[in-house]
């Protein structure tokens, strides 16, 4: 079947079998080898992208399934210039990797875990990022990581208040 | 103004973030060009006779250019291998494809090739094996006593191996004593599941030479392995470490999957490529621990210890592996570091129809760790002291010149009674109490556990003849950029900056131009790899040496350029420049002296011996007594490694063996039923640690330098995971000791909890106390 | 880790998806966000011929107001419910069951339609569609049907939805004073539960704890009887027939079911 995306801001255009993983096809076909595989249940994030804007994980989105859309990789945070986002450089900046593998589905997820909900405390930061694994840093500096990542971006433009699609607000 | 001891923000990072490091999966090169894929078809049964395998509908399949099984392999010559030390009964080989037996589910029995990837997974479920089930040992105690059968009727025993002698027991060994405790404790199995799994990638050149890239902790040793494998002679193979996504000690050497990945791209000549999926990973990736204790601890009433015996059962698995030597240095590191008068320890390493076990971070350290602390938490229960007053007693006092234990054991320098005050100061451990005693007498549904650990460790161990060591390379360029080669092989530890580091402070040179290499044989033909948190106490260690050497060197060259002696020469770090002492103006920079010969060095450094980092954790828990389930609320740490080079990547390196190290005392763990069917044979089902189970952790810092090399440094990768695992099974015992509990094996899920709640109140109300 | 091979095909209308279901029988499978029904096909224990995709068909999304009901379209996504300001208002419940599913990534992608359609005993949305007494809007070859949920849960992963079946809309009350609570016991975030609990009104729904989420009977009885939560809550497991896996046994499930049931009809959510 012939896909027709946006991928990091380029359109895109390719003949896949049905049963091509959008990972897959963003390592494989177009070359962008950032989000990684690691399990083979939906667990562990490492294959985290962002499908119109939001954290996918895709490993468990068919390639044709994204037909039309668009998928931005952690290559696709990176400005022409080379600079890194700002989520990018607070993991940098917060020594929120180790090894490496689960980081560009990390940062993905942090990355829209603060388009959602630009405040978040240390609990919603941890309860954010469950669908990500993380073997090497025992999650500590990945979290300050995200905290300063949000410190930073509310400092920059303040929020707007979008509504958090944040479960902790609702209470019985 | 030294940049050692600063938060230098690692090299590494811009890359692994803005384009993702590059992993072996990731790794494009003109010799992979065409590469084909291996899939592997594995047992799903225990143990069992194979009666016949049919490949033959996988041949049709699309896209499959061959299939291999067992036999195929051993008529092409491949021996089964052997276990990997002397003492271990060799009579338990290991093929690379079973041939006529299956011993664990996941055992790879065929290897189907193809053109795709894709192509794979569906060609595998073609091929048809026979199974004859035969009985599964899959209890360790099992495997000793021999009910249910021996895994290699050839060998004659379970056994692989012990070590220590249990005859040499020492009968009398509690006389005296007040209070005696006995318990059997499990240390149970959990899987390392480093985030990249296992992959590999091969390519055999015209020159007849293989190329391999293999996710490894050393290339070094996995070229020994493959050669081992595949009889093959040295100067035939180059082995590549690409970026390595975690191992924790599951990916030294080489497995059959890799050498197999070698051997066909050399019969198909074509490059092979192969990568495993996280089932393939749970259930064949080397598994930790697995270890039984039997411990009994004496002494009087007043806390004193006198007496300790642990009694050692290591599950090694189906095939012997690193695993069934782990329990050596489980008894090296027997009394940790306490004073104990008279200690004794044996062990037995028996084989099971399960996964084969590997070395995961600590390696038998910790093991001894999670005995001896919880030893001392049930000596201080039935003393009637409390758990960081029997500690105090205990410890060996401070001491800066080695002190050699029982077990051979030389401790370089050491200060644990520092490290619990200030364990137990940080933690505000009276505050700690005071709050625990209120909530017991409100009678809260929540209760809180405080749980010590105090623990030494051997880090830097050598196997090698004349000591431990390490090689490391400095070369300067004319323009003004360095290489360093390392014999080390870091797979997140971030060697590339903080050797950076250590060449910036002999040399000068910013670390953006400094250039790390490591992982290649042909570049890098000898070196120890990265594991048992050798590689700064080492590999820096031979880094800084090297460094040194080439500015004596550089200087015999600059004082025949400025003609002068090189004694009057002074070298200005600032400005990486030699120039006269006294006259500034007669100078010359290091770098032009690298213009008409080559200016490097290349080193080894030997230490005098392995050092011993220690330590004390206090964890905090709440345990909901009416459902049994634990929240890990805080760990305060304090893990003394001597001299730290960079405080950012040492709190991380902490971190994350306190996440691993906790996790095992209370979420993970490995099960398999009584027919060897694993149950946690996917991230699904196995209870990895996620960022909400555990809490952010307080670290307290101290540094006792080591005097075994110039950086004062001992290895810390490993301390966070050999502290965590007591201090959180202690804390969880301690929410609810108050209701007769005094022990929980780990880890202490909820259902344990639960159960051992109503075990003790139940034995309360007939009026008997359980064990 | 790779589904077999199957042909795909996109639906532009109930109807579409009806003819293409009809086509291809008992061969073809819906997907919307494909998270329940991809992770299967990935480890090869569903081997559809072909899936038919709905989630582009725009009538099947939304959530609504219908009278003294709220009306959410099948392939409205998980994230969606959580953060619908209507539902929060009118059903928390059903918000905050939806935030317990899976992960934010999850959320982004799963449907309630396809969590229903799913029928996994263990699964937040189906026990809490019970405890709302909701109803499900089904359409098929011989046109729509209403199910209600305690004649939808037919046995594990198993639903009142025939094959050539499409399920287009969930129906829940409208009541955002009435009492309710949440309980999801689980081993690790992220899993599904060992036991759960919620309780609408005086209704008591289980998860995991037989094969379809089931009403504690028992408990509702003793509640509308006049007895204390207490008293009813030590009654939750009746009836019930909870397995045992490497994460409970039968006996503790049992008594967790006591316990949570307890603190949802306290009115507590954890």
């Amino acid at each position: 079947m012939e896909i027709k995306l946006t991928v990091n801001g380029v359109t895109r255009s390719d003949e896949v079998e049905p049963r091509l993983l959008l990972i897959h096809y963003l390592r494989e076909s177009l070359n962008l080898r950032a989000a990684n595989i690691g399990c083979d249940t939906t667990s562990c994030g490492a294959c985290t992208v962002l499908l119109d804007g939001e954290s996918v994980k895709s490993c468990t989105v068919l390639a044709v399934q994204a037909n039309g859309r668009s998928v931005t990789t952690a290559e696709g945070l990176v400005a022409d210039d080379g600079t890194m986002s700002v989520v990018q450089q607070a993991f940098r900046e917060n020594h929120g990797l180790q090894c490496g593998f689960c980081t560009p589905g990390m940062v993905m997820a942090s990355t829209s875990l603060l388009a959602e909900n630009p405040h978040p405390s240390e609990q919603q930061v941890r309860e954010g990022l469950e669908g990500n694994f993380c073997r090497c840093t025992g999650y500590h500096n990945i979290v300050r990581s995200v905290l300063a990542a949000a410190e930073k971006l509310s400092g920059a433009a303040p929020s707007a208040g979008s509504a958090s699609t944040d479960a902790s607000e609702v209470t019985a | 103004m030294s940049i050692l001891g600063t938060r230098v923000l690692r090299t590494e990072d811009p890359g692994f973030l803005s384009r993702g490091a590059i992993y072996t999966e990731d790794v494009q090169d003109e010799r992979l060009v065409g590469a084909c894929y291996l899939h592997f078809v594995r047992s799903t049964v225990a143990h069992a006779k194979i009666s016949g395998i049919d490949t033959s509908a996988a041949r049709e399949a699309e896209g499959v250019i061959a299939v291999y099984t067992g036999s195929d392999l051993a008529a092409a010559g491949l021996a089964p291998a052997k276990p990997p030390m002397p003492n271990m009964n060799q009579a338990m080989l290991a093929p690379l494809l079973a041939i006529d037996v299956v011993r664990f589910v996941g055992e790879p029995v065929a290897v189907v090739v193809t053109e795709e990837m894709y192509q794979g997974e569906d060609a595998i479920e073609l091929v048809d094996v026979d199974y004859d089930p035969l009985p599964a040992v899959v209890d360790m105690n099992d495997a000793l006593s021999g009910a249910k059968g021996l895994l290699f009727p050839e060998a004659g025993t379970n056994v692989v191996c012990t070590f220590g002698d249990a005859a040499a027991s020492n009968p009398d060994l509690f006389a005296g004593c007040e209070v005696v405790v006995s318990e059997i404790i499990q240390n149970r199995r959990v899987a390392a599941a480093p985030m990249e799994s296992r992959s590999a990638a091969a390519s055999w050149g015209e020159d007849g030479r293989l190329t391999a890239w293999i996710p490894n902790q050393g290339a070094q040793g996995t070229k020994g392995a493959i050669m081992g494998l595949l009889g093959l002679e040295p100067e035939k193979v180059r082995i590549i470490t690409p970026d390595v996504g975690g191992a924790f000690g599951a990916k030294f050497g080489a497995d059959a999957e890799h050498a197999i990945t070698c051997w066909i791209a050399g019969d198909l000549a074509r490059p092979t490529r192969w990568s495993e999926t996280r089932m393939e990973n749970l259930l064949v990736m080397p598994h930790g621990r697995a270890q039984q204790h039997k411990i009994t601890i004496g002494g009087m009433k007043d806390g004193t210890v006198l007496a300790y015996r642990i009694e050692i059962l290591q599950d090694s698995g189906a095939y012997p592996k690193f695993g069934a030597f782990l329990p050596s240095l489980t008894i090296l590191m027997t009394p940790g570091p306490y004073r104990i008068p008279r200690a004794e320890s044996w062990s037995t390493s028996v084989v099971t129809n399960t996964t084969p076990v590997g070395a995961y971070r600590g390696a038998g350290r910790p093991e001894a760790a999670a005995a001896i602390d919880r030893a001392m938490d049930l000596f201080a229960d039935a003393a009637g002291v409390d758990p960081a007053e029997v500690r105090r007693k205990n410890l060996l006092p401070k001491f800066t010149e080695p002190h050699t234990t029982a077990f051979g054991a030389k401790y370089d320098s050491g200060d644990y009674v520092t490290a619990l005050e200030k364990a137990l100061d940080a933690a505000d451990y009276p505050g700690l109490l005071a709050e625990q005693t209120r909530r017991r007498a409100a009678g809260d549904t929540l209760q809180l556990g405080i749980g010590l650990s105090s623990y030494v460790e051997i880090t830097g161990p050598g196997g090698e003849a004349g000591g431990p060591n390490e090689n490391g390379t400095v070369e300067v360029h004319p323009d003004g950029t360095a290489t360093v080669l390392t014999g080390t092989s870091p797979h997140g530890q971030g060697h590339q900056t903080v050797w950076a580091m250590l060449v910036s402070e002999e040399l000068g040179i910013p670390i953006e131009k400094i250039t790390v290499k490591w992982g290649d044989t042909d570049l890098i033909p000898k070196g120890g790899g990265t594991g048992g948190s050798r590689s700064l106490q080492l590999g820096g260690a031979a880094v800084q040496q090297a460094s040194r050497e080439l500015l004596d060197v550089a200087r015999e060259r600059a004082a025949a350029t400025l003609e002068a002696a090189p004694a009057d020469l002074e070298y200005d770090v600032e400005t990486s420049t030699f120039s006269v002492k006294g006259d500034p103006d007669v100078s010359v920079p290091l770098t032009s002296l690298a213009e008409s010969e080559r200016l490097f060095v290349r080193s080894v450094f030997t230490a005098p011996g392995p050092t011993f980092p220690f330590g004390t954790h206090v964890a905090v828990v709440e345990v909901d007594t009416d459902t049994g389930k634990v929240f890990f609320r805080r760990i305060i740490t304090v893990d003394d490694a001597g001299t730290i080079m960079n405080p950012l990547l040492a709190e991380g390196q902490r971190h994350g063996g306190i996440a691993q190290g906790a996790a095992q005392a209370f979420l993970e763990e490995v099960v398999y039923d009584e027919d060897g069917n694993p149950l946690t044979a996917t991230f699904a089902d196995y209870p990895f640690l996620s960022a909400t189970e555990v809490p952010s952790f307080e670290l307290v810092d101290m540094e006792t330098p080591t005097s075994y090399n110039p950086l004062g440094a001992k290895g810390i990768g490993e301390a966070g995971s050999i502290g965590a695992t007591p201090a959180v099974q202690n804390a969880v015992i301690d929410a609810v000791s108050h209701l007769g509990v005094t022990h929980i094996d780990m880890p202490t899920s909820s259902q344990r909890v639960w159960r051992a709640i109503r075990a003790a109140s139940s034995s309360a109300a007939n009026g008997t106390k359980e064990a | 880790m790779i589904p077999a091979a199957f042909d795909y095909e996109v639906a532009d209308s109930p109807a579409h998806a009806i003819s293409l279901l009809a086509e291809h029988g008992e061969d073809a499978k819906l997907l919307a966000g494909g998270h329940s029904l991809l992770p299967m096909m990935k480890v090869r224990l569903a081997q559809p011929a072909v899936l038919v995709d709905i989630a582009r068909v725009t009538e099947l999304s939304g959530i609504r107001l219908d009278g003294d009901e709220v009306v959410i379209g099948a392939t409205t996504r998980h994230a969606e419910v959580v953060g619908s300001s209507l539902l929060r208002a009118e059903v928390p419940i059903l918000a905050y069951a939806a935030a317990q599913v899976g992960d934010p990534q999850i959320r982004h992608r799963g449907t309630i339609g396809g969590s229903l359609a799913h029928a996994d005993p263990s699964a937040d949305l189906p026990m809490t569609l019970l405890a709302l007494g909701g109803a499900v809007e089904i359409t098929g070859p011989s046109g729509a049907r209403v199910v209600g949920v305690d004649d939808f849960f037919v046995g594990p992963f198993e639903s009142a939805l025939a094959p050539d079946e499409l399920l287009t809309a969930v129906r829940v009350p409208r009541g955002g004073s009435v009492r309710w609570g949440y309980q999801k016991f689980v081993r690790r975030a992220n899993d599904w539960a060992i036991v759960g609990v919620a309780v609408y009104d005086g209704r008591v729904a289980l998860a995991s704890m037989g094969g379809t989420p089931l009403r504690a009977s028992a408990t509702e009885q003793a509640l509308r009887s006049g007895a204390s939560i207490e008293e009813a809550a030590a009654l939750a497991a009746d009836g019930t027939s909870p397995g045992y896996d490497l994460h409970a046994d039968a006996d503790y499930r049992a008594h967790l079911a006591r316990v949570l049931t307890r603190r949802a009809l306290e009115g507590k959510t954890g």
